[in-house]
C-alpha cells in the first residue's frame, strides 16, 4: 500500500499522528509529514484508520 | 404525535430538544427516534425557520467534510443559536466562522502550538499543576466543589499559560467566557462579554507587540500584526476563541466526565487499578463519545443542492449536525449507550469534523488524559457528597456539563 498527503489540505487536527507515529508525523507548523510511503503490511490497519479518521481527507490509500 | 416527538402546529419538532429526567447523560430521547426513523430531517427552531437535522454518524462526517457546506454565519439560512449569537457573528469572523480559503488562512495561523510534539512536551507542567490543584484540594475543605478546585483551574492555567493571559485575571475572563456560552444570554449581555473580552486580548496583545514573550499571544502579534497580516482586532478575537473555548469545554469534560465515571464504578476501578497509558487514552476517546459536551449541534448551511439519506437540500438551506446523537449511532458505535472505556471510540465526532474539527483537541486530550489518570487514583475514596437528584445541569448552556460538583473522600 502507499500512502499519499496532501498538506494544502491538512488543518493540524495530529489525528493521524495519534494512530499510527510510525507513518505521520507534523513541520513545525502542524502540517502532516510523510515518514513512510510505503509501510509494511503490518502497519496497514493503523494507515487505513488514520484516512478514515482524518477530518480533512488529507490522506490517499493507492492499494498495491 | 407520537410520546417523544413533540410535534408542533406545523408537525415539526422542536430543537433544541429536551433530554429525558434522570438521564442527564443521554441525548434527548426524540433525537434517537429521529436517528432512527427519518435520519435527515427538519425541526423547527427559535426564529421559525426549519433547517435540516443531521442525526447518522456517517452522514454527519460526510456533510461537515463537504465543501458545498459553509460555516459562515452571514450567510442567509444559517441555523444561528438564538438572537443574541446572531446579532454577535454579524460583526466577527473568527476561523471559526469563515470558510477555506480565508478559514485555512487564519487556521494556520494558530496551528503551530497545537502540534503533537509541541502538545507532548506541555505534559509534564501539565502534570504538575494537577498535582499542585489535587494537593490544594486535599488540604481544604472537604467536601468541595470540584468545579471549583479542579476541574476549572486546570485548563484555565494551562490555557492562559500557552497564550501568555495573566492567570491572576481569572474572575474576569471566566465570567464573560461564561456568558458567551450560555443559551439565555441576552443580546446585550453577550454583546458586552464579547467586547469586555475582545478589548482584553487587545490590551495584551498591544502589551506583547512593545515587549514580546514566549507565548502564543506574542506570536500573534510580532508574527501576523506587525507583519500586518492580521490587524489587531482580528488578533484579539482570534484570542479570545483560543481563550475560552480552551477552558469551558475542557473544565466540563473533567466534571461532568467524574460523575459519570462515579456513576460507573466498574468503569472507575479500571481506570483507577490500570496504570495503563493505552487505557487511559481510549477512556478520554471513549468519554468524549459518551459526553459529547457540545451538544447544541454544529450549525451550517449548505451552498449548493446536496443529496443524503434520500432528501434533497437546497442551496440556501440551514443544516443543523447532531453530534451527540451521531456518537450514539447503533451502526457506527455497538451498544452505543453504554460507557465502555476498553472500546475504540476514535471515531467519536465530539470535536466535529471536516476542516474546523477542534484545533486544540491534542491539548484537551493531554489534559484529560492526566486529570482522569491522576484524580481517582490520588483521592480513591472521592465520592459525590449531594444526591445525583440535586445536581444542575448545563441544558441551557452551548457548552453541556455541571453547574457545581460537590465532592467528598
Ligand atoms: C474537551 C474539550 C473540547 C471539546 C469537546 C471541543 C470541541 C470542539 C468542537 C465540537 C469544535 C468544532 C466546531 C465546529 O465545527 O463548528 C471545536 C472547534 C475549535 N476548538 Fe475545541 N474543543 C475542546 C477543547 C479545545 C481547546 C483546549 C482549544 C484551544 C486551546 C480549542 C479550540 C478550538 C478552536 C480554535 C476551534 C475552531 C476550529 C476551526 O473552526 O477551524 N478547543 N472544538
Ligand atoms: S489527520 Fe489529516 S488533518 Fe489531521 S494532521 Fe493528519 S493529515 Fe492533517
Amino acid at each position: 500500500m502507499r500512502v499519499e498527503v496532501d498538506q494544502p489540505k491538512c488543518v493540524a487536527s495530529g489525528q493521524c499522528v495519534l494512530v499510527a507515529p510510525q507513518v505521520f508525523d507534523q513541520d513545525d507548523e502542524g502540517t502532516v509529514q510523510l515518514l513512510d510511503a510505503t509501510p509494511g503490511p503490518e502497519l496497514d490497519e493503523d494507515v487505513r484508520e488514520s484516512a478514515a479518521i482524518c477530518p480533512a481527507a488529507a490522506i490517499r490509500l493507492v492499494e498495491a | 404525535m407520537t410520546d417523544t416527538v413533540m410535534d408542533t402546529p406545523t408537525g415539526l419538532p422542536e430543537h433544541p430538544m429536551p433530554r429525558a429526567t434522570g438521564c442527564p447523560f443521554d441525548p434527548p430521547p426524540a433525537l434517537k427516534d429521529l436517528q432512527a426513523e427519518r435520519p435527515v430531517s427538519r425541526v423547527r427552531i427559535w426564529d421559525g425557520s426549519s433547517p435540516w437535522m443531521i442525526t447518522r454518524h456517517e452522514d454527519v462526517r460526510a456533510l461537515l467534510g463537504d465543501p458545498r457546506i459553509s460555516a459562515d454565519p452571514r450567510r442567509p439560512g444559517y441555523p444561528h443559536r438564538s438572537a443574541a449569537t446572531r446579532e454577535r457573528d454579524r460583526t466577527r469572523n473568527t476561523l471559526l466562522t469563515t470558510d477555506d480559503p480565508e478559514h485555512a488562512r487564519l487556521r494556520r495561523m494558530v496551528t503551530a502550538p497545537f502540534a503533537i510534539r509541541k502538545v507532548e512536551a506541555l505534559r509534564p507542567s501539565v502534570r504538575r499543576i494537577v498535582d499542585d490543584l489535587i494537593e490544594e484540594m486535599l488540604a481544604g475543605p472537604n467536601p468541595t466543589d470540584l468545579v471549583e478546585a479542579f476541574a476549572l483551574p486546570l485548563p484555565s492555567l494551562v490555557i492562559c499559560a500557552l497564550l501568555g493571559v495573566p492567570y491572576e485575571q481569572h474572575d474576569f475572563f471566566q465570567r464573560h467566557s461564561r456568558v458567551l456560552v450560555h443559551r439565555a444570554s441576552t443580546r446585550e449581555e453577550l454583546l458586552a462579554s464579547s467586547e469586555a473580552l475582545t478589548d482584553y486580548l487587545d490590551g495584551l496583545l498591544a502589551a506583547k507587540l512593545a515587549d514580546p514573550a514566549d507565548d502564543v499571544l506574542s506570536t500573534l502579534a510580532v508574527e501576523r500584526v506587525a507583519t500586518g497580516e492580521l490587524t489587531r482586532r482580528q488578533a484579539a478575537e482570534t484570542g479570545v476563541l483560543l481563550l475560552v473555548a480552551g477552558h469551558e469545554t475542557t473544565a466540563n469534560m473533567i466534571a461532568l466526565g467524574t460523575l459519570a465515571l462515579l456513576r460507573n464504578p466498574d468503569q472507575l476501578a479500571l481506570l483507577r487499578d490500570r496504570d495503563d497509558p493505552k487505557l487511559v487514552a481510549s477512556a478520554v476517546e471513549e468519554l468524549l463519545r459518551y459526553l459529547n459536551i457540545v451538544h447544541s449541534g454544529r450549525r451550517r448551511v449548505a451552498l449548493e443542492d446536496i443529496e443524503i439519506g434520500g432528501e434533497l437540500i437546497h442551496a440556501g438551506d440551514g443544516v443543523i449536525f447532531a453530534n451527540d446523537i451521531a456518537n450514539r449511532d447503533p451502526g457506527a458505535f455497538p451498544d452505543p449507550d453504554r460507557l465502555d472505556l476498553t472500546r475504540d471510540a476514535r471515531r467519536h465526532v465530539a470535536f466535529g469534523y471536516g476542516v474546523h474539527q477542534c484545533l486544540g483537541q491534542p491539548l484537551a486530550r493531554v489534559e484529560l488524559q492526566v486529570a482522569y489518570s491522576t484524580l481517582y487514583s490520588r483521592i480513591p475514596t472521592l465520592a459525590p457528597a449531594t444526591d445525583f437528584d440535586q445536581l444542575e445541569f448545563k441544558h441551557d448552556g452551548f457548552v453541556y456539563g455541571v453547574y457545581e460538583l460537590p465532592v467528598r473522600w
